[in-house]
């Protein structure tokens, strides 16, 4: 059996296929998480994340595949899944008329062997608000005390949909030590994410997601280097027209080359002999520059390098 | 790290079982809720004593008369003789305004003397309380002038208090506050829950779901105390409403019938995804038991053809049985048949609302 195999992981699915009506959701996707790992499901919106995630939750049916979590089924063990598993959905609005202490009172009450509501709010730094309203939360205040409800049960595994959507940078930088600090507790997690700079900062492994399917997977640093380049150029110029792609791909340097609404976008090894060799193509060419931009390779890239659209694009 | 592992853990105590926890928070959004607690606890006082006022009911032995004496500044003989009867309320008058009461039903009877002190009663036949106030004003001056009755006779009342619109009223109101505390309670709770995600956020825990649904039933039975005590408290202090069965098996009907309306209630809140559905639903089901129920005015108006019908309805059969134990004091055995029709609601609703239930 798989479970013997995959004693030490964290979550496994296999060929994992889900359809509604005529969409398909998710089309034959595999996934190992091991113990103690943060795993990031990567892609845009609608490219089945959040239908992966609430299959391995649980929450939803699935038409096909294997989903095998802390070495046990849904079908086998439900409600231990449920008591070692912390879950933090997308778009979900705990009752405005409850407080803080109060919500986690309540959450707390499910669960064998939880924390004190106390020991959770520290964790997600909202001791101040024990005893207010969650009417009177701010977004990102809101979206701790969605995970503190994830994490009131101890988990051994958890879940997390779009944790910073919508949020504020320094909401998000607040969410992400929060998630810092069950990653050092021991404990696995699998988010998702449309944002490139959360994944490469949390996670230790990505599977970057885009029709139903992973698309490529590694570590953040994996998948940049897998583009061959380190740096990428951005530049726009008034002599389109005399410019070509292909000659573009075959300077010094460039290891590929695209035109995205106006802008041209090369993947480059080394930057100090690609950018020379770029301005000399474009003086030979009568094509002056207009903007000229260079960044190291970012996960943003991969995903475009792969599917030739943005993450943000949907 | 061993901080983060080995946390500190309080001993758990009863206060940490969930079905508290979830009866807790049942309440806590009750009672921040004003306007649930005005509708479930105000408005039905203030519809009673609203429409008991409108319809309170004289003295059922009461007759009002205007007397009027041929000569004005005489003493009025026959009003002397009258005021001696508690029966009768009198009012002195000249005949074109008695005749202008008498038309406008100010009094229900004219009494005019003539000169020679003889009687003459002016009043329309064809109304009953005209004819009342013939016999009650008639037979009070007859006794009063001295008449002996040659047949001794005495009245033993067997139904006096308890027949008044408003004894009918209290019974049918508490019935009709309960249906609807019940529907809205649960229906649109459920929506909301819903639409809030939180039905599925709640699943996504161990949660039990059994205890799920009692702490709502658990809730909804103590704010019903509070509504009995609330609705026949004021009806007993303010309008002498008669408590006639025991007080028990009133509120195990009450109960009983809350814990069906509940169910229809839950019922309505199986499916729904808006606000808007949800009533559209609970207006559905209770706009016509407001009507064919026996609220407001008796069930047994309606057409023998409509009368199965009618009363196998849940709200007639707790307005009936709620009406049997205040009114003429009924035991739960006198009102088995409501009682099964009750019960099969309660077994029907949750059966069929369990079964259809989702939870996103």
């Amino acid at each position: 059996m798989q479970a013997a195999v995959h004693k030490s992981a964290a979550l496994v699915v296999r060929g994992l296929r889900k359809s509604y009506g005529d969409v398909v959701a998710v089309d034959g996707l595999d996934l190992d998480v091991g113990a103690q790992e943060c795993f990031g499901l990567l892609g845009p919106n609608g490219a089945g994340k959040t239908t992966t995630i609430e299959i391995c939750e649980g929450l939803v049916d699935r038409d096909s595949g294997d989903v095998e979590m802390l070495g046990r089924t849904w079908e086998q063990d439900p409600k231990a899944l449920r008591q070692r598993i912390g879950i933090s959905l997308q778009e979900t609005q705990l009752s405005d008329k409850l407080t803080v202490r109060e919500t986690l009172a309540l959450f707390r009450s499910f669960y064998e062997h939880p924390h004190d509501v106390s020991h959770v709010l520290a964790q997600v730094q909202l001791e101040e608000k024990a005893n207010a309203r969650i009417s009177t939360l701010s977004g990102g205040q809101k979206q701790r005390l969605a995970v503190a409800c994830a994490l009131i049960g101890d988990p051994e595994l958890l879940f997390l949909d779009e944790p910073t959507t919508g949020l504020d940078p320094q909401s998000r930088r607040q969410m992400w030590d929060v998630i810092d600090k069950f990653r050092a507790s021991g404990h696995s997690i699998v988010l998702t994410t449309h944002y490139m700079d959360e994944a490469e900062r949390l996670c230790d492994r990505i599977a970057i997601v885009d029709h139903g399917r992973v698309i490529a997977r590694g570590t953040p640093r994996e998948l940049i280097a897998s583009l061959g380049a380190e740096q990428m150029i951005e530049f726009a110029s008034e002599g389109t027209a005399a410019i070509d792609l292909g000659e573009l791909r075959q300077l010094e340097g460039i290891i590929d080359a695209r035109l995205d609404a106006g802008t041209y976008s090369l993947q480059a090894k080394e930057l100090h002999r690609a950018v020379p060799a770029l301005l000399a193509y474009l003086a030979s060419r009568g094509a002056p520059l207009t903007e000229l931009k260079t960044h190291s390779a970012t996960l943003e890239d991969v995903f475009v390098s792969l599917t030739g659209r943005h993450l943000r694009d949907e | 790290m061993s901080e983060t592992r080995e946390p500190r853990r309080t001993p758990r105590t009863w206060r940490d079982a969930q079905i508290v926890q979830l009866t807790l928070v049942r309440f806590r959004e009750f009672l921040r809720e004003p306007e649930a607690l005005f509708w479930v606890f105000i408005f039905p006082v203030l519809l009673t004593a609203g429409l008991g006022l409108a319809f309170r009911s004289k003295p059922v032995d009461t007759a009002t008369v205007a007397v009027v004496t041929a000569d004005i500044h005489a003493p009025p003989h026959v009003g002397e003789l009258l005021t001696r009867s508690k029966s009768v309320v009198v009012r002195p008058m000249t005949v074109d305004s008695a005749m202008e009461a008498l038309r406008t039903g100010r009094v229900a009877l004219i009494a005019i003397e003539d000169l020679g002190g003889r009687i003459s009663y002016r009043y329309d036949p064809a109304r009953d309380e005209s004819r009342t106030a013939r016999l009650i004003v008639d037979d009070a001056l007859q006794h009063a002038a001295g008449r002996v009755e040659p047949v001794a006779t005495s009245d033993d009342y067997v139904t006096a208090p308890g027949s008044r619109y408003v004894d009918f009223l209290v019974p049918g109101l508490l019935g009709m506050n309960l249906l609807g505390s019940g529907v809205w309670g649960l229906g649109f709770a459920m929506v909301d829950l819903r639409r809030k995600r939180l039905l599925k956020r709640l699943i996504a825990t161990p949660m039990s779901r059994p205890q799920f649904f009692a702490s709502f039933l658990i809730s909804r039975l103590v704010v019903l105390s509070f509504e009995v005590i609330a609705l026949v408290g004021f009806g007993v202090l303010v309008f002498h409403v008669p408590l006639r069965g025991s007080l028990w098996s009133l509120l195990f009907i009450a109960v009983f019938g809350a814990l069906s309306f509940s169910g229809l209630g839950l019922l309505v809140g199986t499916r729904a995804k808006t606000v808007e559905a949800v009533s559209g639903l609970a207006n559905a089901i209770m706009l016509p038991m407001w009507v064919l129920s026996g609220t407001f005015f008796s069930a047994s108006h309606f057409p023998d053809v409509m009368q199965p019908f009618v009363r196998a309805l849940p709200l007639t059969a707790v307005n009936d049985a709620l009406r049997a134990n205040m009114l003429q004091g009924a035991s739960l055995g006198a009102v088995m048949p409501q009682l099964g029709v009750i019960a099969f609601w309660v077994v029907a609703c949750y059966a069929v609302a369990l079964k259809l239930f989702r939870w996103r």
